[in-house]
C-alpha cells in the first residue's frame, strides 16, 4: 500500500486503505514537534506556495509551521478576493506559481471546487485546505488522528457531528473520513441546515441535540458563522445556543469517556459552553498539535511521490 | 430573373409535420415553395430547372425554428454576433431563430430592434425573429413598450433570465400583450428560492457542497403563471422545461385549455445532475441540469404533446468566462449545432416518431410563436432542410460556427448530420465533405 496521488483535494474520492496510509505516515512527524530543535530536512530545497483566497489565520499557519519544519520554502498568497474581482482568473495565478517552479500548492477557496479545477490545471501537487462547502479534507484527518490517538480506534465508535451541516466542508470531510473508517456517524443542527439526501453518506439526521448525544463516544461541535444569522436558518443566536449549543448538562447524555472536539475559532457560549470548552474531555488543542503533524505527513508523501 | 430559379430536391424522404411523410421531390420557385409531390422530376423539364439537389438517403424537411437563442448583439459580440449566431444556426438546420432580449442595451425598444432585424439581414443566414422586453430595461418593474416593440417586428416578448417577480406588472404584461396576440416568455425562476444556487439542489449538490436549486424555484412560477395566464387569457410559452413537477402542472393546464405552450432543451432530456460532479462549467445552466427523474418525465412530455416545442437555449460564453470557479461561472451553454442529433436520438429511444420529432423542431415552434415558417406548404417561403439521419460524427467544439465553445457534449458520438440548409430558396449551409466523412 502506497499512496500515489498528485494531490489531495478531498476524502470522499479516497479509500478507506488511503486515509490510514497517510494517518500511519504523519504518525512519526508528531514526535518532530516536540523536539528541541523542529525541523529535518525532507522537503529541503522545496517550494510550497499557501494560497489562501479567504481569510484564515490557523489553518495556514498549520500549513506553514508543517511545511517549515519539514524544511520547505514556503510562500504565503493571500490573493484579497475570487478571481473574478481581481481580474485574474484562478487559473492564471497558478500557472504563475507554477511557472516560477513551486513544487506544491496549498490553496483555500470560497467555490467548492476550486482545488479541483486547479489540480487539473497545473502538474504541481495541489492541497486542499478548504473549499465552499465541499471539503477541507486535512482537517479531518487531524480529527480521526485525534480520536485514533485517545480512543485507541475510529471503527464502530459512536460519533455525533453537530451544527451547520449544510454550509459546512468540515462536516463533509468527516462524514466522508469517519464513515470510511467505520464509525457511526450522526449528524445534528436544525433540519434548514441539513442538506438533503444526507443519508447517502451513510449517516443519521438528528434535529434535537439530546436525542443525538445519547451514548456517542465522539462530539464534533461546528463552529456556528455569525454571519449567517438573518438568513432565515436560525431564528436568533439565541435560540441556536439554547437549542443545539453542547452545554455540560448534555455532554452527560454521551459516553462516560466522551471526546470533545471542535475545529475552531470556537464560539463560546454559543455552540460550546464555556466550561465545556475547557473540560477534560476537550481534546480542541490536540487536534491543533495533530494538525501540524498531519500536514507534514501529507506534504511529505506528496513530495515523495513527485520524486519517485 | 432570381424569381424564375428553379430548385428540384429529388430523391429524399420528406418530413412535413403534418402534412406528408414519405418520398418525394420538393420543388422551389424563387424564394417559394411550389410543390411537394412524388416523382415531381418525372413532370418537369431538366432544362427549365436551375439547380437539383439529390437528396438520396436524406430526410429533406421544413427549416428548423429555434425559439429560444441568445445572439448577444448588441453588447456582448465577443461572445456571439448576429452573424456568427445565425452561420451556427443554418449549421444546425435552423432557418429561423428567436433572440433573446438580454443584450446591451435590453432589447425594450424600437431601434434595438431594428438594429438586430438589420444585423440578421446583412448576415444573410437564418431568419432572426426579436424577442421584446416585458418590462423596460428588464427590471421587472414598468412595461415596456410593447405595442412598438410588435410593430418593430418582435414576435414575443420576455425578460429573459430575469423572471418578472412582481405578479402585479406581470398581470398587466400579459393582458398588454393579448392585445397584440404575443406570447409571454417567462422564465420560471422563484428568484429567493434560487438565490446563490448554481447546480440542482439533491444529490450532487449535497455531496460537492454547491448551493442548490430546488425543483420548487421552476414550480412556483409555472404554477404562478399558469395562473395568471387563466386569469388574462394571454399566451403563455414555459421556456426550458427542466422538472416533473412543471411537465405534471403544464399537462393539467392544457387538460383544461389554458393558452399555454412549453419547450424542452436537448441538455435537458440528455444530460443529468451527474454531469456537475468534477465541476465542470459546460455542466452549469440554468435551469439546472435535474435529476433521471426528471429527465424522463421531460421525455414524456415531450412524447405526449405536453411540451411541444425542442428549443435549444443556445447560451454563447467565452472561455474565460467558463473556465472561472463553478460558482463564478456564468450559467448556460451553446446548442444549435447539437440540437438534432440530441432530438433524434429520442426517436431511437422509441420516445418520438422521427416526424413527431421534426414537429417539435419545425411546425411546433412555429405554430406557438405564429411565424409563417416551419412548413413546406406550397406558396410559403422555401426554408428547407436536409439531413443525414444515418450519419455520425464526433463534436468537436473547434468545427463549431459558433463564436463560443461552451458545450458539454465535447467527444460525444453524435447520430445525424445537417448536409444542406437552405433559407427563402438560397442555400446557406452545406456540410464541408470532411465533416461528412467523418
Amino acid at each position: 500500500m502506497s499512496f500515489q496521488r498528485k494531490d489531495l483535494l478531498g476524502l470522499g474520492s479516497l479509500t478507506s486503505e488511503e486515509i490510514a496510509f497517510i494517518l500511519k505516515a504523519a504518525e512519526p512527524f508528531k514526535e518532530i514537534s516536540g523536539r528541541e530543535i523542529k525541523k529535518v530536512p525532507a522537503l529541503r530545497g522545496k517550494t510550497v506556495v499557501n494560497l489562501f483566497f479567504e481569510p484564515s489565520t490557523r489553518t495556514r499557519t498549520s500549513f506553514e509551521l508543517a511545511a517549515k519544519r519539514l524544511s520547505a520554502d514556503v510562500v504565503n498568497m493571500s490573493p484579497s478576493s475570487s478571481s473574478v474581482a481581481k481580474g485574474e482568473t484562478l487559473l492564471d495565478t497558478a500557472r504563475n506559481i507554477e511557472s516560477m517552479k513551486a513544487d506544491m500548492i496549498v490553496i483555500r477557496h470560497s467555490s467548492a471546487g476550486a482545488a479541483e479545477i486547479l489540480a487539473r490545471q497545473v502538474r504541481l501537487s495541489v492541497i486542499n485546505a478548504g473549499d465552499g462547502w465541499h471539503e477541507h479534507p486535512t482537517q479531518a484527518l487531524l480529527d480521526l488522528m485525534t480520536i485514533q490517538e485517545n480512543k485507541g480506534h475510529v471503527r464502530d465508535l459512536r460519533v455525533a457531528i453537530v451544527g451547520d451541516i449544510a454550509h459546512s466542508r468540515v462536516a463533509r470531510s468527516n462524514m466522508h473520513a469517519l464513515t470510511k473508517m467505520g464509525a457511526k456517524v450522526r449528524v445534528a443542527g436544525p433540519p434548514t441546515m441539513m442538506p438533503p439526501y444526507l443519508h447517502r453518506f451513510g449517516v443519521e439526521v438528528y434535529y434535537h441535540l439530546d436525542e443525538a448525544l445519547a451514548d456517542v463516544d465522539v462530539i464534533i461541535v461546528l463552529r456556528l458563522q455569525l454571519e449567517r444569522q438573518g438568513s432565515s436558518l436560525f431564528p436568533s443566536i439565541r435560540e441556536y445556543a439554547r437549542l443545539y449549543g453542547l452545554t455540560a448538562a448534555r455532554v452527560k447524555r454521551a459516553a462516560r469517556d466522551v471526546l470533545i472536539m471542535h475545529p475552531g475559532p470556537v464560539n463560546r457560549g454559543i455552540e460550546i459552553a464555556h466550561d465545556v470548552a475547557d473540560s477534560e474531555a476537550a481534546v480542541i488543542l490536540d487536534q491543533v498539535s495533530n494538525g501540524v503533524a498531519v500536514r507534514m505527513g501529507l506534504m511529505y508523501l506528496l513530495a515523495q511521490r513527485r520524486e519517485s | 430573373m432570381e424569381n424564375d430559379r428553379k430548385t428540384l430536391i429529388t430523391g429524399g424522404h420528406v418530413v412535413d409535420p403534418g402534412r406528408w411523410n414519405g418520398m418525394a421531390d420538393v420543388l422551389i420557385e424563387g424564394r417559394t415553395i411550389v410543390a411537394v409531390k412524388p416523382n415531381l422530376r418525372t413532370t418537369i423539364h431538366a432544362s427549365t430547372l436551375s439547380r437539383t439537389i439529390n437528396a438520396t438517403g436524406l430526410i429533406v424537411c421544413p427549416g428548423f425554428v429555434d425559439v429560444h437563442v441568445h445572439f448577444r448583439e448588441p453588447g456582448f459580440e465577443y461572445k456571439e454576433t448576429i452573424a456568427t449566431g445565425s452561420a451556427a444556426a443554418v449549421a444546425g438546420g435552423f432557418t429561423s431563430v428567436c433572440c433573446m432580449p438580454n443584450t446591451q442595451p435590453v432589447n425594450d425598444s424600437r431601434s434595438v430592434t431594428e438594429f438586430i432585424l438589420a444585423q440578421a439581414a446583412a448576415a444573410r443566414k437564418a431568419r432572426v425573429f426579436p424577442i421584446g422586453a416585458i418590462t423596460r430595461g428588464s427590471h421587472g418593474q414598468a412595461l415596456a413598450e410593447i405595442g412598438e416593440l410588435y410593430d418593430a417586428g418582435c414576435v414575443a416578448i420576455s425578460d429573459d433570465g430575469l423572471p418578472v417577480m412582481n405578479s402585479q406588472v406581470m398581470r398587466r404584461a400579459m393582458e398588454y400583450a393579448s392585445a397584440f396576440h404575443l406570447p409571454i416568455v417567462d422564465h420560471c425562476e422563484e428568484c429567493h428560492l434560487s438565490h446563490g444556487g448554481s447546480m440542482n439542489e439533491g444529490v450532487v449538490s449535497t455531496q460537492l457542497g454547491i448551493p442548490g436549486i430546488p425543483n420548487a424555484a421552476e414550480e412556483i412560477m409555472v404554477a404562478r403563471n399558469i395562473a395568471l395566464a387563466e386569469l388574462t387569457g394571454a399566451r403563455l410559452h414555459v421556456p426550458h422545461v427542466s422538472t416533473s413537477g412543471s411537465v405534471r402542472m403544464i399537462r393539467e393546464a392544457k387538460s383544461r385549455e389554458v393558452p399555454v405552450t412549453a419547450e424542452a432543451c436537448p441538455h435537458h432530456f440528455s444530460l443529468t445532475e451527474e454531469a456537475v460532479r468534477s465541476f465542470h462549467t459546460h455542466a452549469k445552466m440554468n435551469p439546472p441540469l435535474r435529476t433521471d427523474e426528471d429527465v424522463q418525465a421531460v421525455k414524456e412530455g415531450l412524447r405526449d404533446h405536453t411540451i411541444d416545442v425542442v428549443a435549444t437555449d443556445h447560451a454563447p460564453h467565452a472561455p474565460q468566462e467558463k473556465q472561472l470557479e463553478f460558482d463564478a461561472a456564468p450559467f448556460g451553454i451553446i446548442g444549435l449545432e447539437t440540437a438534432l442529433p440530441l432530438t433524434l436520438n429520442l426517436v431511437e429511444e422509441g420516445m418520438l416518431t422521427l416526424e413527431q420529432a421534426i414537429a417539435k423542431l419545425t411546425s411546433a415552434p412555429a405554430h406557438a410563436f405564429r411565424l409563417p415558417h416551419g412548413t413546406l406548404a406550397p406558396g410559403t417561403e422555401a426554408d428547407v432542410t436536409l439531413f443525414d439521419p444515418a450519419a455520425t460524427w464526433v463534436v468537436d467544439p473547434a468545427q463549431f460556427h459558433s463564436l463560443s465553445r461552451n458545450t458539454p457534449f465535447n467527444g460525444w458520438t453524435m447520430k445525424g448530420l445537417v448536409v444542406t440548409t437552405l433559407v427563402g430558396g438560397q442555400e446557406v449551409y452545406h456540410a464541408t465533405p470532411a465533416r461528412r466523412d467523418l
